[in-house]
């Protein structure tokens, strides 16, 4: 039996979509339009003229040796963060699987970090590894390591890599502890059963059972080191030392509001929007045909 | 091809249910065992303690000479089927059913040898490139089949394996695999709910009631001499026929029943059992030591083969069920008389409900 509710007459629905509507054009589309619009422009020092420039600001942004830099910097920064979150996400979730009891408690633990705004969760790991005061940072140079994120590259892309990646922990945990527990378990009974030990079971069968669920947050995770670890970046590092850790999205902040090139900065927004929407459209596709294992 | 043997095993869950309480099994080599009895009796939970699936809360359970209780499933040299096939998704048929070589290091061309030839027996060889997603469910079973046969293991397990099937399907992957069972003479414990499957399946047939064994012994000789009121409701369809009766002159007494003479019944009352397929339609004086019932008909069920006649006895309002062959020209309304000989009529105690004669 079919239980729905029928509603006479077409204006209920567009009513009841509207404030989606609004909020996604007020919100995204006209921004996007905003910054394609704007970067066709070039504004002069005081913002008070704009010259309509074709693409003279991405001409300009495709020599420029530290665009590239930046591009660099995303990836090595993407890869880290997106790497260290999933698998330890998995690790953690393993476990969670197995004693699906303490399962709850691991749960509300987990979910800490997600819920902590990211920049107070960045301002929260500059005080733990803050070269002098830092309680982390002193462990550290205890071991004898010259600790300071302030003036090391790579101290400080280490330091933003760990913020991020224990932000998004807990999310991905949830996601791999609900796709262990869509593995039924007599497909892992029958699979003990068949000799393989605990290791050769997770990565022949639980692991690829997995693909769908690790592919949709390798996306996700993804779009998250492009965009939301800004914050994070912002009041850890700032994009230093050095540019050391100015990641795409953190340039576009910082040459639009810092450097006052508009036109500029809102070229790479399109080119970042660019970027997420062929990623979003490459999981739909692949989501699409491969889920159905 | 090994001995299966339970001695005194408990099972109690974490949450402190005693799904098994001491059951005593004996399988002997190559022998198909039943576990039967309805939902929730732990006919799985007693299969998955074979299986080493579960650990034995006490008791011992041997594969052959060996002691199994502390060893790994994997260790145990068992296969087993699952209800709903448990096959590898992701994987062909073809590695479906090498998994388990694999794992366990044989070499490339064995492996390769036996698959083809489990997929010959079990005719699934132009399904061996696919994906357990592209079969069908009696193709998914036989994949699950040929999973288990290919290691050659010391004990099959089968924990309902056809109970996802269509009732068609169902009667023909009985008979296969109790053909293949006889062919590789391979120790099987088999559970299921069904006690046509359980009769026509079982060389040992055990029916379990509450985690405890009612009765084990060859089929036949359970349909016949039932040990318990439960096991006569549970084995046969429709269920014997259980009416309480008094003591007579060494007879039975109940309203509407007749004869008997001879079966003794205690001071305090029995259960007299008779199944439906035994009684007969009679017209003129029924034998002393036969049993003889009048009822007035309420229903008839005509099948084709054979009529099933309801009917209430006496004044306790239980309906009684008789079997007849044929077709049996009976009206709603009117009485009928039938009657069993002697040795079809069983006794069972009042309060345990354990047989007590003939
Ligand atoms: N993992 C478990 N934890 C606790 N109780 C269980 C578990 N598995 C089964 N049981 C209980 O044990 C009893 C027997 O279950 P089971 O062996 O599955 O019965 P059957 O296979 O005969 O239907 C049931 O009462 C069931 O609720
Ligand atoms: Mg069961």
């Amino acid at each position: 039996m079919e239980k729905r509710v029928v509603f006479d007459g077409k204006l209920l629905p567009y009513a009841l979509l509207m404030p989606q509507l609004l909020i996604t054009i007020i919100f995204f589309y006209w921004p996007a339009a905003q910054a394609v619009w704007q970067s066709f422009f070039i504004q002069d020092a005081f913002g008070l003229t704009m010259q309509f420039v074709w693409f003279e600001n991405y001409s300009v942004l495709f020599a420029n040796p530290d665009y590239y830099r930046s591009m660099v910097t995303t990836l090595v920064f993407s890869c880290l963060v997106t790497f260290f979150s999933l698998s330890i996400a998995l690790m953690f979730a393993v476990q969670a699987d197995k004693h699906i009891k303490a399962a709850g408690a691991y749960k509300t633990f987990l979910m800490w970090p997600y819920a902590v705004a990211p920049a107070i969760a960045g301002v929260l790991w500059l005080f733990m590894f803050q070269p002098s005061l830092g309680l982390v940072a002193q462990a550290i140079r205890a071991l004898g390591v010259d600790w300071n994120p302030q003036l090391n590259g790579g101290h400080a892309m280490t330091l933003v890599v760990m913020a991020a990646t224990w932000k998004q922990i807990s999310y991905n945990f949830l996601f791999f502890l609900a796709g262990l527990q869509s593995i039924p378990k007599s497909v892992i009974e029958a699979a003990a059963i068949d000799g393989a030990r605990p290791a050769r079971r997770f990565w022949t069968i639980i692991f690829p059972l997995l693909s769908p669920t690790t592919f949709f947050l390798l996306v996700v995770n993804i779009v998250y080191v492009f965009f939301d670890t800004f914050g994070i970046i912002d009041s850890v590092t700032g994009g230093g030392p050095a540019q050391a850790t100015t990641t795409l999205v953190y340039k576009v902040f910082s040459d639009g509001r810092l450097g006052g090139d508009l036109g500029g900065s809102a070229a790479q927004s399109v080119i970042l929007m660019i970027l997420v929407i062929g990623l979003t459209a490459i999981q739909f596709r692949y989501i699409e045909r491969k889920v159905q294992y | 091809m090994s001995e299966v043997v339970l001695d005194k095993v408990r099972k109690v869950y974490a949450g402190g249910v005693e799904a098994v309480r001491g059951v005593d099994i004996h399988v002997p080599a190559g022998a198909f065992c039943v576990l039967v009895g309805p939902s929730g009796c732990g006919k799985s939970t007693l299969l998955r303690m074979i299986a080493g699936l579960e650990t034995i809360t006490g008791g011992e359970c041997r594969i052959g000479a060996r002691r199994v209780n502390e060893l790994e499933p994997a260790e145990r040299d068992i296969a087993m089927v699952f209800q709903n096939y448990a096959l590898y998704p992701h994987m062909s048929v073809y590695d479906n059913m090498a998994y388990g070589l694999r794992n366990r290091g044989t070499p490339k061309p064995e492996i390769d040898e036996r698959v083809k030839e489990a997929a010959r027996i079990l005719e699934i060889t132009p399904f061996l490139d696919r994906k357990p997603r592209a079969l069908s469910g009696g193709q998914r079973q036989r994949v699950a089949m040929g999973r288990a046969i290919v290691r050659k293991p010391q004990v099959f397990l089968f924990d309902e394996p056809l109970s996802n099937l269509d009732a068609k399907l169902r009667i023909q992957m009985r008979v296969e695999i109790k053909k293949l069972q006889r062919a590789l003479a391979v120790t099987s414990v088999y559970v299921t709910h069904d006690q046509l499957e359980a009769m026509t399946l079982a060389d040992v047939l055990v029916v379990m009631n509450k985690g405890e064994v009612e009765q084990t012994g060859a089929p036949l000789d359970i349909y016949e001499k039932p040990a318990s009121t439960f096991v006569a409701s549970f084995i046969g369809a429709p269920p014997m026929n259980l009416v309480p009766v008094e003591a007579g002159e060494n007879r039975p007494k109940a309203e509407g029943l007749t004869g008997g003479l001879g079966l003794a019944v205690p001071p305090g009352g029995a259960i007299l059992g008779v199944r439906p397929e035994h009684l007969m339609v009679v017209t003129g004086a029924v034998p002393e030591d036969s049993l003889g019932i009048t009822f007035p008909v309420s229903a008839v069920e005509a099948v084709g083969a054979e009529t099933f006649v309801y009917g209430p006895i006496g004044g306790t309002g239980q309906d009684i069920i008789a079997r007849l062959p044929g077709k049996a020209l009976l009206a709603p309304g009117t009485p009928v008389s039938v009657a069993a000989s002697a040795e079809h009529l069983h006794l069972f105690d009042r309060q345990t409900g354990k047989r007590i004669g003939p």
